[in-house]
This record gives structure tokens, C-alpha cells and sequence, in this order.
């Protein structure tokens, strides 16, 4: 019963803290926010503790039994990232109480965040397509009006690339599903995958398999379909592009993970080698762009893409070791991101600008801001002992493994860019001689303070103690490959 | 530009939509209608009312902000998933009682009531809005 | 009927992406709601277009021997609950973008990306 509660309170605790606080003051939804975002840690925690035992585990929401109603289900891939992006949430939000603005704080950003949050649980917890697609849209509103908050210019032309582009994939998923419903019967994920290994192939099931594919590649922002990230995520406050970097791709690379490993036990060659190049151009034309860039901000979003690839590769390799791999990741990445992002936030509040050319000299001002980007920058170029050594080391392995030379090449190649790329942020921003003065005044916020070294420090937890988080991540690896665990916790039966 | 037509009929309809949107919110468990669908009704209420009378007359007659009947009937929809833990059901289990004077109620009726609220509001946020511009 | 609706499906695409290609704000915008019309009509077309009784009869009769699938009205009745939201949000943003741009033109909406 414990356990049955434990899968619907991430979504039910934010959604709530949301719709008691809406009607209150800006300093009630603040605390409903925290409060709220607590208790969704708290929660999630539980769920990995339970998952990280090895088990399964699901429960069938209004009582309607498996193919017929909704199921939410837990194994220990949305535990792990459930949790890892609930502790980033928490201290993000942490860090916006201090760094937006309260002009845009009253457009109800806090119930906002929390319906993003909801919206987020929710698609990692689902079992179902169509449900998939609910918390999907669920995510996705908070998210347009996160991104627009404020309706500056560039955030209303970059809003509306990323509306559309979100748009045309949303139809795509629901054209998935529709064929998908229409050849087996059937939009439980559980039953999708025993039919499916049942069923001989249909043109209709591989056109669903690919429609839902591409859907998720817009929403992961791969190679070629990434031109609304870079033109939309640097627009609103370095707060919320943070949320963003480590929830909303996220999750679309989560459901490109999940249906791909339940829908195609044993995927065609031909597909695994196209993505194999579709993460291996995500990788490189990602830093590429982001190497040309002087804008910090615009520059972050280029390396998200970028680190998409490496997600997408240790998915492509559809093997124990990549998918070890791409979980580590998963989690190293969403740190590191976010510690860069916010870093990015308390320039923009001292300078006005994040544009890397017109500051400097901010490691005598601001040491520890420069220490926290140093561990940041280094954590995801892959230094040692930082937590991106050991991700991409796992993903090389794994390449290695299947002998995938050319995927090798471009995420060791990638990966050298990302250093040169950090190094730029590191030395244009903090070392080289000031070239404009700081405008503002006041001290760096305790807020902001607190969550931007709790994320530098956690980056630095997550390589020096790499062993258990590397062992989650191969059971969750092995999970998603065996699949008997999901489908036995989801249908009953052997 | 008033319209008198307009006027007399809506104080007319008014009324008999926003009892026929009840109607159907309390019929669709098992037949057509339902929450969403008399929500809409009432929201086409308040359109005909904002036409005929104004939109500052119609924030009025709603009185509070619109936002608040979608927090409202979220948290009812949200609410009547709670009670089945009280019975160890799983979330959302529909539960039915008989209660004198009310005859069956249930707690899938809380949940259509909910989403009656959360349709109208939000359809009266997004009318208010764009017809203020 | 099948026929029909294949056709119908295949032209609300094609109408949505070529509304689309166009550089007008409100023609993407008209393309981006044909798009979901199509999606909605294509799980339509799913239930199997034929005429069966039901699922639900009064309580104590006997079930039918058919019963036609309500899964697909239920999905396409929740999409289209969905587009409704975005769509007046998607309204509200072209607005808001058209009034601080000046322009209807989507090749000109650059400022994000100097």
C-alpha cells in the first residue's frame, strides 16, 4: 500500500503545492514551492530506495486491471532520474528565489515550476503511451509559459519556434500512437512489449515505431531536429534555462530509452546503425556550434545538444554497457549543466550580460564562483576525478564493445571541443583583465550562494564516490534489457 | 452597441444554461454529458452574458478570479483520488455511497465536478483575456 | 468509407505542412491545428469504422456479442481537450510576437539567434 502511494506522490505533492498556493501571495507560493519541492524529494528518495533493491513495481491506477487502465510503475531508470532531477529542482528553485526577478516571480512562476515538475513525474512514472502523452503536454505548457515569462522579443520569437517545433512532435506522437493502437489492440507499454515480440512485423507497427522515434528526437533535440533549443533556451532568466537543461530533454531521451527498449527487444541493424550516426552528428554539430559562441548562455544550449549525443549513443548501442553508460550520464550531465547555467545566472546579475567578450577578471572578485564554474566547466569536458570522466569512460567501453570506431572517434573528438569550449567560459570570464565594471553592488545572495556550490560539490560526490552510482545504473541497464521485471510488475503473471 | 434582443434573450438563457451545464454534469457518469462538456456549456453561459452585458458586467457576475475555480476543481479532480487510500483502493479508485435526499454519490462525481470547475475557469480566463485586450 | 477517410487524413497532412512551409505567423499556426486534426482523425480511423452496440447497456442486460472499441473516442475527446489549451496559448504567443516584432513574417523573427 506504502509503495502504491509512494508512485503517485511525485505527481500529486507538486501538483498540489501548485493549486493551494495560486490563489495566495508571492511569499506563500514561494514556501508552498519549497515545501512542496520537499516533499516531492522525499518521496522520490523513497522510490529509489524501493527500486534500488532491484525491484519492480506498479500499481494500477482506479483499480482497473493491467492492459485496461493506467499503470504508473517504477524500476531503477525513473528512480534514478526521478530522483536526481527532484534534488536539482529543489536547489534551482532554491537559487530563482534570488536571482528572478519579482516582477516576473508574480506571473505565478512557482506554481508553474511545480506543474513542470508534476508533468515531468509523471511522464517518468507512466506505464502508459497515451498517458506518456498526457504528462508530455503537461510538461510542455508550464514549460511555454516559463519560457516566455516576462514576453521580452527574443523570448517570444524563440518561444515560438519552440512551440511550434513541440507542436508538429506532439502530432507526430499521437500519429504513433494511433497506429500503434490501430495494429495491436493495445497502448499499455507492458502489453505493447509481449504482443509486439508476439506479433510478426507490420509496416504499420514500424512507421508507429519511427513516428514515436522522431516525436522524441524533436523533444530530445538530436541531429537534425535541434534548431529550436539554441534559438529559445538561452532567452529566459539562467534559473529556469537550467530547469529546463535537466528536465525537459531529459525526459525526451528517457521515453526514446524507455519505448525503445520495450517496443524493440531486438532492434534491426539498420536502425541502430542510423542512430548510432543520427548521436554521432548530434555530438558534433552541437559543440561545432558551440564553439562559435561568445554568449555563455547561447553557448550552454549548443553543449546540451552536444550531451544529448552521448545519451543517444549508449541508447543506439542497445547494450548493457552503453545504457550503464548513458544513465550515468543522465544524472552527470543534469549536474554539471545545471551548475554552469547557474553560474551563468550570477554573472548576468553582476554584470547585466553574460556575453563572454565583455567580461573578466571575475576570479579576484568572485572566487568561489569561479571555483564552482572550474568544477562545473571540468565535469562536463570528463576530467578525472569529476563525474563526467567516468560517464564517458563507461560510453568509450561500451563503443569499444560493439567496435563502433566512428562513434568512438566523435565523442572522444566531442569530448576534447567540450574542454577547449569550457576552457573559453573559464578564461574569458574569470581570467582574463575586466573589461566592463560590475553593475551590481549587493554580495552574491545566500540563495544563490547555496545552490550553485551544492551543485559544484555534487558533481565532485558523484566522481569520487562513482561506484555505487555506476552500479544503480548497470542494474537499471540490465532491467531495461531483461524487460521480464517490468512486464511481470505491470501484468502479473511469469 | 447594445442590442436589446440580445439583452432580454440572454437574462432568458442565461439562467437555463447554466442549469441545463448542471444537468449534464450530473447525467454523464453513465450517459452522454459530463464535466467537460457542462463546463463548456456554462463557460458558453458566460460568452452570451459578456456579448449581451459587457465583460466587466460578467466579471462580476463571476465574481472571483477565474484562476481560482481551475485550482478549485484541480484540486477537487486531484482530491477524489485520495479518498480510495482510506479504503487501501489504489489512487483514484471510484468508491459509491447512497446518501438520503442526494441518492449515489461517489467520488467519480467529485472527480466530474472537479473538471466542470477547472473547464469553465479556464475558459473564462482565456475569454476575459483576450476580449480585455 | 476507409477509402475516404485514407484520403481525408492524407490531405489534412498535406494541408497542415504546407501551411506550414509558409513564412506567415498565423498560417503555421492554422497548419500546427490541421496537424492535430489529422492525428485525431487518423486514431479515429482505428476503431475499425464499423457499427456495433455499446460497451455500456443497462445495467443487468445482457452484453452484446460486438461491442464497438470507445478506447479511440476517449483518446481523441483528451487530445483535443489538449490542442484546445495550447492553441489558445499558441493564439496569445503569435499576438504578443506579431505586436513586439511588427511583422507576420517568420523568417524575420531573428533576434534570438544574432
Amino acid at each position: 500500500m506504502i509503495r502504491e502511494m509512494l508512485l503517485v506522490l511525485p505527481v500529486l505533492v507538486p501538483l498540489a503545492a501548485a493549486i493551494l498556493s495560486v490563489p495566495g501571495s508571492l511569499v506563500l507560493q514561494r514556501r508552498a514551492a519549497m515545501v512542496g519541492l520537499t516533499g516531492h524529494l522525499v518521496a522520490s528518495m523513497l522510490l529509489l530506495a524501493v527500486a534500488a533493491r532491484g525491484e519492480v513495481f506498479a500499481v494500477q491506477l482506479a483499480a482497473w486491471p493491467a492492459p485496461f487502465g493506467i499503470t504508473f510503475v517504477a524500476d531503477t531508470f525513473s528512480g534514478l532520474l526521478l530522483a536526481s532531477m527532484s534534488l536539482i529542482t529543489w536547489l534551482v528553485l532554491l537559487h530563482s528565489t534570488a536571482s528572478i526577478p519579482e516582477r516576473l516571480q508574480r506571473l505565478t512562476f512557482f506554481p508553474l515550476a511545480m506543474v513542470l515538475l508534476a508533468g515531468v513525474s509523471g511522464a517518468l512514472l507512466t506505464g502508459d503511451l497515451f498517458n506518456l502523452y498526457v504528462w508530455f503536454e503537461v510538461l510542455l505548457m508550464a514549460s511555454f509559459i516559463l519560457l516566455t515569462l516576462g514576453a521580452e522579443r527574443p523570448q517570444l520569437e524563440g518561444g515560438l519556434k519552440y512551440v511550434a517545433l513541440n507542436l508538429i512532435a506532439s502530432a507526430f506522437f499521437l500519429t504513433g500512437v494511433g497506429l500503434l493502437y490501430g495494429s495491436t489492440g493495445t497502448l499499455n507499454l507492458a502489453d505493447l512489449s509481449r504482443r509486439t515480440s508476439e506479433l510478426p512485423l507490420s509496416f504499420p507497427r514500424i512507421a508507429a515505431v519511427l513516428f514515436l522515434l522522431l516525436s522524441f528526437g524533436i523533444k530530445a533535440a538530436v541531429f537534425p531536429l535541434f534548431g529550436w533549443l539554441p534559438a529559445s533556451y538561452h532567452t529566459p532568466p539562467a534559473a529556469i534555462a537550467a530547469l529546463f537543461s535537466a528536465l525537459l530533454t531529459k525526459v525526451g531521451v528517457y521515453s526514446m530509452i524507455r519505448v525503445g527498449t520495450l517496443l524493440l527487444p531486438q532492434p534491426p541493424e539498420a536502425l541502430t546503425n542510423a542512430l548510432l550516426g543520427v548521436a554521432g552528428l548530434t555530438m558534433v554539430t552541437g559543440v561545432l556550434g558551440a564553439v562559435a559562441q561568445t554568449e555563455m548562455k547561447r553557448l550552454l544550449s549548443f553543449h546540451i545538444v552536444s550531451q544529448i549525443g552521448y545519451l543517444v549513443l549508449g541508447f543506439a548501442l542497445y547494450s548493457v554497457a552503453g545504457l550503464t553508460g548513458a544513465i550515468y550520464f543522465f544524472v552527470h550531465v543534469s549536474v554539471a549543466k545545471a551548475v554552469l547555467f547557474l553560474v551563468a545566472g550570477e554573472l548576468e546579475r553582476q554584470y547585466r550580460t553574460t556575453d563572454l567578450t565583455e567580461l573578466g577578471g571575475s576570479y579576484r572578485t568572485s572566487p568561489t564562483l569561479a571555483a564552482a564554474c572550474f568544477v562545473g566547466a571540468m565535469g562536463l569536458a570528463g576530467l578525472p576525478p569529476l563525474s563526467g570522466f567516468f560517464a564517458k569512460l563507461q560510453l568509450v567501453v561500451a563503443t569499444l564493445e560493439r567496435e563502433a570506431f566512428f562513434s568512438l572517434v566523435a565523442a572522444l573528438l566531442v569530448s576534447m571541443l567540450t574542454l577547449f569550449s569550457m576552457c573559453k567560459i573559464w578564461a574569458e570570464a574569470f581570467w582574463k583583465a575586466p573589461t566592463s565594471a560590475r553593475v551590481a553592488a549587493e554580495d552574491w545572495p545566500p540563495a544563490m550562494r547555496f545552490a550553485t556550490v551544492g551543485l559544484a560539490l555534487l558533481t565532485l560526490l558523484l566522481g569520487t564516490f562513482a561506484e555505487p552510482l555506476m552500479t544503480l545504473a548497470q542494474q537499471a541497464a540490465e532491467q531495461l534489457l531483461d524487460r521480464q521485471a517490468y512486464l511481470q510488475a505491470v501484468l502479473g503473471g511469469p | 452597441m447594445r442590442s436589446l434582443i440580445l439583452l432580454t434573450a440572454s437574462r432568458l438563457l442565461f439562467p437555463l444554461l447554466l442549469l441545463f451545464s448542471v444537468f449534464l454534469l450530473l447525467r454523464g457518469h453513465n450517459a452522454p454529458g459530463g464535466g467537460f462538456v457542462g463546463g463548456l456549456v456554462a463557460a458558453a453561459a458566460l460568452a452570451l452574458h459578456a456579448l449581451a452585458h459587457g465583460i466587466s458586467a460578467t466579471r462580476s457576475v463571476v465574481a472571483v478570479a477565474p484562476l481560482n475555480f481551475v485550482a478549485l476543481g484541480l484540486g477537487c479532480a486531484l482530491g477524489s483520488g485520495l479518498v480510495g487510500w482510506f479504503w487501501q483502493q489504489p489512487y483514484l479508485t471510484g468508491l459509491w455511497t447512497s446518501l438520503p435526499l442526494l441518492g449515489k454519490v461517489g467520488t467519480p462525481l467529485l472527480f466530474d465536478l472537479g473538471v466542470y470547475l477547472l473547464v469553465i475557469g479556464m475558459v473564462a480566463h482565456v475569454l476575459f483575456l483576450l476580449w480585455e485586450e | 468509407m476507409q477509402a475516404f477517410l485514407a484520403i481525408t487524413i492524407g490531405c489534412l497532412y498535406a494541408g497542415a505542412f504546407y501551411l506550414m512551409l509558409r513564412r506567415s505567423i498565423v498560417k503555421l499556426l492554422l497548419g500546427l491545428g490541421l496537424l492535430g486534426h489529422a492525428a485525431n482523425l487518423l486514431i479515429f480511423a482505428t476503431s475499425g469504422l464499423v457499427r456495433f452496440a455499446p460497451i455500456m447497456t443497462e445495467p443487468g442486460a445482457a452484453t452484446p456479442p460486438r461491442v464497438a472499441d470507445p478506447v479511440p473516442q476517449a483518446l481523441i475527446l483528451t487530445a483535443i481537450v489538449i490542442s484546445f489549451g495550447v492553441l489558445a496559448f499558441s493564439v496569445v504567443l503569435i499576438k504578443l510576437t506579431a505586436a513586439a516584432a511588427r511583422t507576420d513574417d517568420v523568417d524575420s523573427l531573428r533576434t534570438s539567434e544574432m
